[in-house]
């Protein structure tokens, strides 16, 4: 098998460290859109958290206490949202724009004295001799804690909503609003729990960035992620493990496209991996929709997608090409261009209604209507 | 008779009016700065900035700086160019590549206002004058050392954009680096971006991962040293600032981009009234370009031999772009003892000989 210079292993534990910030705001945002609030002010509390828990942090010398920090300052922004679009009953999509407006100057303004400063490392969570294992040691075990608590986060979330009581509500409170007041529910102040939740949630993914990925704080240093991450959560039709898939996929790609403009190409090897995660998804797939009454057939287009990469491998090893070259301008819109056709491939289909936005989304509601 | 001595009198006036408020408005020279990122991104931006508070400081009440932050380039830019000229501006720099079609369009519509366009080649109109250093002679003092350092024989360049300035410096770095070490291999990462922390950092981790060892940026945040700090053994360059703060970490050099003296001349110029349009390129000679303090990491010899490198490049006796050179594909550029050409250098769009890869289009 040829990996060229791409070490696989290495090349997965990177897109899981990789993918965190904007899996955690991602993560967060579907549950605000889940209770039918539209937040577009991720950037900007993504950006308040990543200075609030580089300050933080910073200050105590505590990565632990800044990534609580980056929480809390992402939180306190996205009240000044719940504040306008829940009592004042502002525009929502105005408000959060200007959230993100408000928020890249603020840090910007908070931020000054704290460049150039190196924040308190945060470690792998394992110890050495499990994290030194091959092959499962760097993609299982060599985490720091953030990685495990975003994948956790994933599953929890996903339980939460599906199968719990808060979970109903909150999706009765997103899908019909005057029908949750009728029974009771304080729709208002559901909803403003759920945008303090997404705002920590955003705040977190911030402080990754600040604190673990790019250890260091500079003007602007989410450039975009949480726009990256508002479309992953529409794209992934606003479930929690959709988003994690979306969240992988844009980060391997982006770490993986890095990867092959250092080796010059996508070695055969690697393209074989890819080949084999498709297949095994989609015998996942088949299986579990054999199992259903009434059986439903695979989405077609899913199928096409995923037997796309093992054709190509198929195709070039019948060539007898060990690398394959593409060309830059190419690779560096692969992981925008492949998420998003992905997750809509996914969102497309016969259940589509399923998949549809919260009813109630982006509306705001009073009582006394 | 009467209304004519009215009407003389009212030009005068007029005229009396205008003149004041024309004396008025160049009490104070308004000199104006459009920058691409952030003041706080330690690098491009903030070396420009420094620039322009160099010239506040050479003629203090006699100056009002005004500048804009991340501004992005395209459409946007002329917006902010039109405001700025709009608003009183006698002198608008635009820092950066991209702003070189709407500082043009602009300038079109304000020949009053003086523009200067870093980086770039056009001069549409007589109020454009483009101002550029040498960063390839800061390069190729880096490709010497990166060169020397290498244990693996791998160096990297985190590239930005395919422009002549990034490739000019691509070359440079791995020609030099050649020239003292045979064996070197060059990966270069287009990240299409100046700046962009996250992206910078997994670049850098990209090429440390696939055993390069030295790391040389064009891009304008410190995210690349940062990601080396992680890894033992694994050095880089400062880029565009000195970035000090890693100099016990993997920073070994750096190219520094020092605009004040530049700026300070410009406004000067134009206060006085001796403006004139200008394609201004200086560099390690002209104090535009300066190498950073080369730190212990690297041994002696290494040191003296690249500072002697700067020395003769700033004396004039030494080019970095000295034939033979031969471009990638093989054919002639530059014969035995020629040097590039000026204008060769500002239209590169051409790897030299052995450097793999393709440059994006």
């Amino acid at each position: 098998m040829d990996f060229g210079g791409i070490n696989p292993v290495i090349l997965i534990a990177t897109l899981m460290a990789s993918a965190v910030p904007i899996l955690l705001a991602a993560l967060g945002e579907a549950v605000v859109e889940r209770s039918g609030v539209l937040n577009l002010g991720v950037e900007g509390m993504m950006i308040m958290g990543a200075l609030g828990g580089f300050v933080v942090a910073v200050e105590t010398g505590s990565p632990l206490l800044g990534f609580v920090g980056g929480a809390v300052a992402g939180a306190v922004l996205s009240l000044c949202f719940a504040l306008l679009t829940q009592v004042f009953l502002a525009n929502q999509v105005a408000t959060g724009l200007a959230l993100t407006l408000f928020g890249l100057g603020l840090s910007s303004l908070g931020g000054q004295g704290y460049n150039g400063i190196k924040p308190p490392a945060t470690g792998q969570l394992l110890p050495d001799f499990m994290a030194d294992l091959p092959v499962v040691g760097p993609i299982v075990f060599g985490h720091d804690w953030v990685v495990y608590f975003s994948i956790a986060m994933t599953a929890v979330l996903w339980w939460v909503l599906k199968s719990t009581r808060i979970g109903l509500i909150i999706r009765a409170v997103g899908e019909s609003h005057e029908a949750a007041h009728a029974l009771g529910y304080k729709v208002n102040r559901i909803r403003l729990g759920c945008i303090a939740f997404g705002g920590a949630m955003a705040g977190m993914g911030g402080a990754y960035i600040s604190l673990a990925r790019v250890p260091q704080w500079v003007d602007g240093i989410t450039t975009g992620a949480g726009w990256i991450a508002l479309a992953i959560v529409v794209f992934a039709s606003w479930k929690p493990w959709r988003v994690l898939i979306g969240a992988y996929l844009f980060g391997g790609i982006t770490v993986l496209q890095l990867n092959v403009q250092v080796n010059g190409g996508l070695p055969s090897g690697i393209l074989f991996l890819i080949s084999l995660v498709c297949i095994v998804a989609l015998l996942v797939l088949y299986l579990l929709r054999a199992g259903r009454t009434p059986q439903q057939s695979l989405n077609p287009l899913l199928v096409i997608a995923l037997a796309f990469p093992p054709i190509v491998w198929a195709v070039a090893v019948l060539l007898g090409l060990r690398v394959i070259k593409l060309p830059v301008e190419y690779l560096s819109m692969a992981p925008y261009l492949i998420t998003i056709l992905v997750l809509v491939i996914m969102s497309a289909g016969r259940n589509s209604k399923a998949n549809g936005a919260p009813a109630c989304l982006g509306q705001n509601f009073h009582a006394s209507r | 008779m009467k209304r004519r001595n009215l009407l003389a009198s009212a030009a005068m006036g007029l005229m009396l009016a205008s003149g004041a408020a024309f004396a008025e408005s160049h009490a104070k020279t308004k000199a104006c700065f459009v920058y691409v990122g952030p003041i706080g991104d330690g690098g491009w931006t903030f070396q420009h900035h420094d620039g322009a508070m160099q010239v506040q400081a050479a003629y203090g009440d006699k100056v009002e700086i005004q500048y804009q932050e991340n501004v992005p380039e395209g459409a946007d830019a002329e917006r902010v160019l039109t405001q700025m000229a709009l608003g009183g501006c006698n002198i608008i720099f635009t820092t950066s590549f991209g702003y070189m079609d709407p500082t043009n369009a602009v300038a079109a519509k304000f020949p009053d206002v003086m523009f200067e366009h870093a980086t770039g080649f056009k001069r549409e109109h007589p109020n454009v004058s483009t101002y550029n250093a040498r960063f390839y002679e800061g390069r190729a003092v880096q490709g010497l050392i990166a060169g020397r350092m290498t244990k693996t024989n791998k160096i990297g360049y985190i590239a930005s954009f395919p422009i002549p300035e990034v490739i000019m410096g691509i070359n440079s770095y791995y020609l030099n680096a050649k020239k003292v070490n045979p064996a070197v291999e060059l990966s270069v990462v287009w990240a299409f971006t100046w700046f962009d922390p996250a992206k910078e950092a997994d670049s850098a981790k990209a090429l440390i991962d696939q055993g390069v060892d030295v790391i040389a940026a064009h891009t304008d945040s410190t995210a690349p040293l940062a990601e080396a700090a992680k890894t033992e053994g694994v050095i880089g360059f400062g880029q565009a600032s000195d970035m000090t703060e890693y100099k016990d970490g993997p920073r070994v050099s750096s190219i520094i981009d020092n605009w004040g003296p530049y700026y300070v001349k410009r406004v000067g110029a134009l206060m006085d009234g001796t403006y004139a349009q200008a394609d201004a390129w200086e560099g390690i000679a002209g104090g535009e370009v300066l190498i950073g303090e080369i730190t212990d990491k690297v041994p002696a010899e290494v040191k003296a031999e690249a500072e002697a490198m700067r020395d003769a490049i700033a004396a004039g006796t030494y080019h970095p772009f000295t034939g033979p050179i031969n471009k990638q594909d093989g054919s002639v550029w530059l014969a035995d003892g020629a040097t590039a050409p000026d204008g060769d250098l500002l239209g590169m769009g051409f790897y030299v000989e052995g450097i793999v890869g393709d440059i994006p289009q």
